[in-house]
């Protein structure tokens, strides 16, 4: 994994510092809110609903041990004792007090983390495939390609002021699980005729009050000319893109007003300039990143211990069917921890739960953790013959939930429990839903789907891409829930279509639980997901179950 | 016109970042029944201005809609009554520190 150099080391210091300064002047009245604002959102400084909040920026989703450790203590010391995972791969702490904030970042570069261009029209924390380095069906890990972009993109003198924020998303697998086509620029890792890996570059992709997927401005780009190409997009953006209009200042609308073919000749016109004006140094920059992320010595043992815990609990084999994934690797496995027990805060740990899977990093993980979009924690490299042990464990610190993929793994943004900008709450409704299939014992039935909440038309929770997207408004004074239906969030990426009228907070559980027993009456055989089975159907048939005639709706 | 409805002043503090009501005594008080309810737009916008200017102690000041309840002022809308309460999926905030 990557460690922090002297220039990384002393920069994150002295931004600190710098920060220290601004904090103490805003305490004793030189600056006015006005003029901290946006200094205090350059270092990921929110003002929400009940408390400031920070977040934190965890780069391609990647923690050692030791950042793990730190995180659970700055929980601890300065906030209620927990953190909430979010979407963008980065850790939110909810309670701070503005005068303690320089004391958390000092912590934070004690292990190398920082809060740095997580908030701000800047190019924001590089998100990444969560099974980076482990899954069986990559092509390369793309962290050394996220961790050259996130040195390239911080404190970029030219894109500190960009017309509106900018993500960037990468994975180094075909199958999409870092929703790159939703991201300002994703790439996705392929390779062409001759088998040397590249490059899809998607551009203008974004959910939010606009939602779009992504288009692709170049099917192959050699790997080595990456820097010089985001550098082309994002310069041409920075010209090109409105800053008359908030709400058209993304580049998908620089990019639809525009046009792709004009888009991508005036990237081009940009890229015959950065691409000699990178003189290579990027690329031995890159080399030498890349040392940090050699595979881990993976060792042999067997597995038989595994295979007859596997016959004797259940519940540790229900576990392991949904909870595991395939790793590149002999005799090892992914882990996901999940992090949305029935009833829960999806995506809040508590810190004595981070230090748990700290530990189990520790001792069976190659001292390595992911914090995946979806809100859940990942083991990247766990032999099998330690899964008993490391279930064991996760089970005692109220961890593992057998859950993975079904409808209870819900993406939620906090919503209007915590942020500022929400219309309506996300958090209790994921609860509710979670604790209704729970108590039905539907969940396994259901199989595969992925529900998705977002408290605001910013989009924060993914719902357009949800197979089931929930979207919380307030309608007159009151809070209420849109769904949009077929939405999907992989290389295949679809923006959801919505339904039809919202529901009240009371109905939205019932109509989602018609929704699902709706698709398992539909469903042609026991295998078909609900997205197959929306796919084959199309939305009709579902929009049926959900606004049943009024003589029907009477009689049930 | 439309009727003017009753209004309290609510900002965030400066430091605990938490939400306040400005009382008749122009103290911020963490307890939203003790805020002063403002039936009269013209003294609503006064009070605003004077809150505002409190730049080193509160930000973001604005007028909420709130109605007379039997212990003081109570929020109309969901979002001001959250702000009151503190979130609902832990015992944080004001629900437990008031
Ligand atoms: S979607 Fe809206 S409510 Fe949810 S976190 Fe984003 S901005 Fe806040």
């Amino acid at each position: 994994m990557y460690v922090y150099n002297d220039f990384d080391e002393a920069f994150v210091r002295a931004r600190v510092a710098q920060f220290r300064g601004q904090v103490e002047r805003r305490i004793d009245g030189s600056l006015t809110e006005d003029e901290f604002r946006p200094l205090r959102l350059m270092n990921g400084l929110y003002l929400q609903l009940h408390a400031y909040m920070l977040r934190v920026a965890i780069p391609y989703g990647t923690l050692n041990v030791a950042q793990m450790r730190q995180l659970a203590m700055i929980a601890d010391r300065w906030d209620k004792g927990y953190g909430h995972w979010t979407t963008r791969q980065n850790i939110q702490f909810n309670w701070p007090r503005l005068a303690d904030v320089p004391d958390m970042l000092d912590a934070l570069a004690d292990v190398g983390m920082h809060a740095i261009q997580t908030s701000g029209n800047t190019i924001r924390n590089v998100t990444a495939d969560h099974f980076a380095g482990a899954a069986a069906d990559e092509i390369e890990d793309p962290r050394p390609v996220a961790e050259l972009l996130r040195q390239w993109s911080t404190d970029h003198p030219e894109f500190q002021f960009l017309p509106r924020k900018f993500k960037i998303a990468i994975t180094g697998s075909p199958n999409d699980r870092a929703v790159t086509r939703a991201h300002d620029i994703g790439l996705r890792m392929v390779r062409d005729a001759a088998g040397a890996p590249g490059f899809e570059v998607i551009v203008g992709g974004g959910l939010g009050r606009t939602p779009m997927v992504g288009r692709v401005i170049r099917d192959f780009l050699p790997k080595a000319d990456l820097l010089p190409y985001c550098e082309a997009i994002v310069r041409v953006y920075n010209i090109l893109g409105r800053r008359d209009n908030k709400y058209k200042a993304r580049i998908k609308i620089t990019v639809f007003e525009n046009g792709l073919e004009t888009f991508r000749d005036l990237v081009d016109e940009q890229f015959s300039t950065t691409r000699a004006q990178f003189s290579g140094v990027d690329q031995e920059i890159l080399a030498q990143i890349e040392h940090h992320f050699a595979s881990p010595a993976f060792k042999t043992a067997p597995t038989d211990g595994y295979e007859a815990a596997l016959l004797a609990n259940p519940a540790f084999r229900s576990w392991t069917d949904t909870n595991l994934v395939a790793h590149k690797a002999p005799g090892y496995a992914i882990v996901q921890v999940s992090i949305k027990k029935h009833g829960a805060t999806p995506g809040d740990a508590t810190s004595d739960q981070m230090r748990v899977l700290a530990d189990l990093a520790e001792r069976y993980g190659h001292g390595e953790l992911r914090i995946s979009h979806e809100q859940n924690v990942i083991l990247p490299h766990v032999h099998k013959s330690d899964l008993p042990a490391v279930y064991q464990a996760l089970r005692a610190a109220a961890l593992a939930t057998a859950n993975i993929g079904l409808i209870s793994d819900i993406i939620a943004c906090p919503g209007m429990d915590y942020c500022a900008l929400a219309t309506a709450r996300s958090i209790p409704i994921a609860q509710e839903i979670a604790l209704r299939f729970d108590a039905l014992k539907l969940e396994h039935e259901v199989g595969p789907l992925k529900i998705k909440i977002s408290g605001c038309i910013n989009a924060c929770g993914h719902h357009h891409v949800g197979h089931i997207g929930i979207l919380g408004l307030d309608r007159a004074g009151v809070e209420n829930y849109q769904i949009t239906l077929g939405g999907d969030h992989t290389e295949t990426a679809v923006i959801g279509e919505r339904a039809g009228p919202g529901f009240s907070a009371d109905e939205i559980v019932p109509a989602i639980e018609r929704l699902v027993r709706g698709y398992l009456a539909l469903r042609a055989t026991r295998d078909e997901t609900f997205i197959e089975t929306f796919r084959r159907l199309g939305a009709e048939p579902f929009k049926a179950v959900l606004y049943p005639p009024q003589e029907a709706a009477d009689a049930a | 016109m439309t009727r003017f409805t009753p209004k309290v002043v609510t900002a965030n503090a400066l430091i605990e970042g938490d939400a306040v009501w400005l009382t008749a005594d122009d103290r911020w008080t963490r307890d939203m029944r003790e805020a002063e309810l403002l039936e009269d737009e013209a003294d609503a916008a006064i009070r605003l201005l004077h809150a505002q200017a409190q730049r080193n102690v509160v930000v973001g000041a604005y007028l909420a809609d709130a109605k007379a309840g039997r212990d003081g002022p109570e929020p109309t809308h969901f979002r001001e009554a959250f702000r009151m309460r503190g979130p609902s999926n832990y015992a944080h905030g004001k629900q437990v520190e008031v």
